[in-house]
């Protein structure tokens, strides 16, 4: 089944709240070899002017990609994982995340273009705070390739 | 915090930092459980193949989040970074035994005097080929 281009311009609501844990920070700081003592410390990141330890720059994918799941998972979409390679990605943060956070996030589905074969689909996934303050945006392109002829 | 860059020291062209980072099988399965990320073709020989890859291929997003390490170790505080972005064009293979050694090197792309920020683009290559296209961290500076 093809990718269902229809599904560009797309907005979800406002997915489950994803509560950001100290430990949860630290292990993927580890995972990607971050030793910065803000991502692992309270004390040292207060230091720094934060509330609480801060994510790495790229943590933020954990919390978008539950909000992607939305689009991914929904079969009528047509989004075949197996045949999916991620084409880029942009982490713009508003401010830090940090343990604490307490982050909503709306999906958009920003384009759905096919270009020779591949269909490109980009998505924006925003995140606030739960009193509203913006947080990060995080765009994501990812390449479907064709089911093999 | 006393060490954070000034954007009088800084000239477009000047590398900041450079770091060489290791990638084995037990990485990926670690990166696998922190992010969420299960997709087989990171873990699983027999999957990685069946979908035509050479071998099992890091994610792409261990390898953009490994890379940004050397910017935020620079820039004194996570906070700093306040965008980046890396388009994935080729995988990382993964074999096993042993491991893949990913160089990272870090450069002044542009400052920005009004916004108090300095790019930062990064070079991210296996064997002497890249990896990451157009891969840029924006830094508040100090």
């Amino acid at each position: 089944m093809p990718v269902d281009t229809s599904y560009a311009g797309r907005e979800y609501p406002p997915n489950a709240a994803y509560d950001v844990g100290r430990e949860k920070l630290r292990e993927f700081a580890s995972a990607v070899g971050a030793t910065h003592p803000a991502h692992l410390d309270p004390e040292a990141a207060r230091a720094f002017g934060h509330p609480d330890v801060v994510a790495p720059p790229t943590f933020a994918v954990v919390v978008a990609q539950r909000a992607e799941a939305q689009l991914f998972e929904d079969p009528a979409a047509g989004i075949d994982f197996s045949r999916v390679v991620h084409a880029d990605e942009r982490f713009t943060h508003h401010r830090p995340i940090h343990a604490g956070d307490r982050l909503v996030t709306v999906l958009h589905v920003d384009s759905i273009v096919e270009r020779a074969g591949l269909a490109m689909i980009t998505t924006r996934a925003e995140i606030a705070s739960q009193d509203g303050e913006a947080v990060a945006t995080v765009v994501s392109t990812l390449a479907v390739r064709p089911e093999e002829s | 915090m006393g060490d954070r860059p000034q954007p009088a020291d800084l000239e477009v062209g000047q590398e900041v930092g450079r770091r060489e980072v290791t990638v084995d099988r037990a990485r990926l399965v670690r990166y696998a459980g922190a992010s969420g990320d299960f997709n087989p073709i990171h873990w699983n020989d027999r999957v990685a193949r069946s979908v035509g890859l050479p071998d099992v291929i890091a994610h792409g997003m261990w390898t953009m989040g490994a890379a940004v390490s050397v910017v935020v170790d620079w820039a004194g505080d996570p906070g700093a970074v306040v965008d980046y972005q890396v388009r994935f064009t080729r995988p990382v293979p993964v074999p096993d035994p042993g491991s893949a050694t990913v160089e990272v090197v870090a450069v002044v792309g542009a400052l920005d005097a009004e916004a108090g920020t300095a790019r930062i683009d990064l070079t991210v290559t296996l064997d002497g080929v890249r990896v990451l296209g157009k891969a840029q961290a924006v830094v508040r500076l100090g």
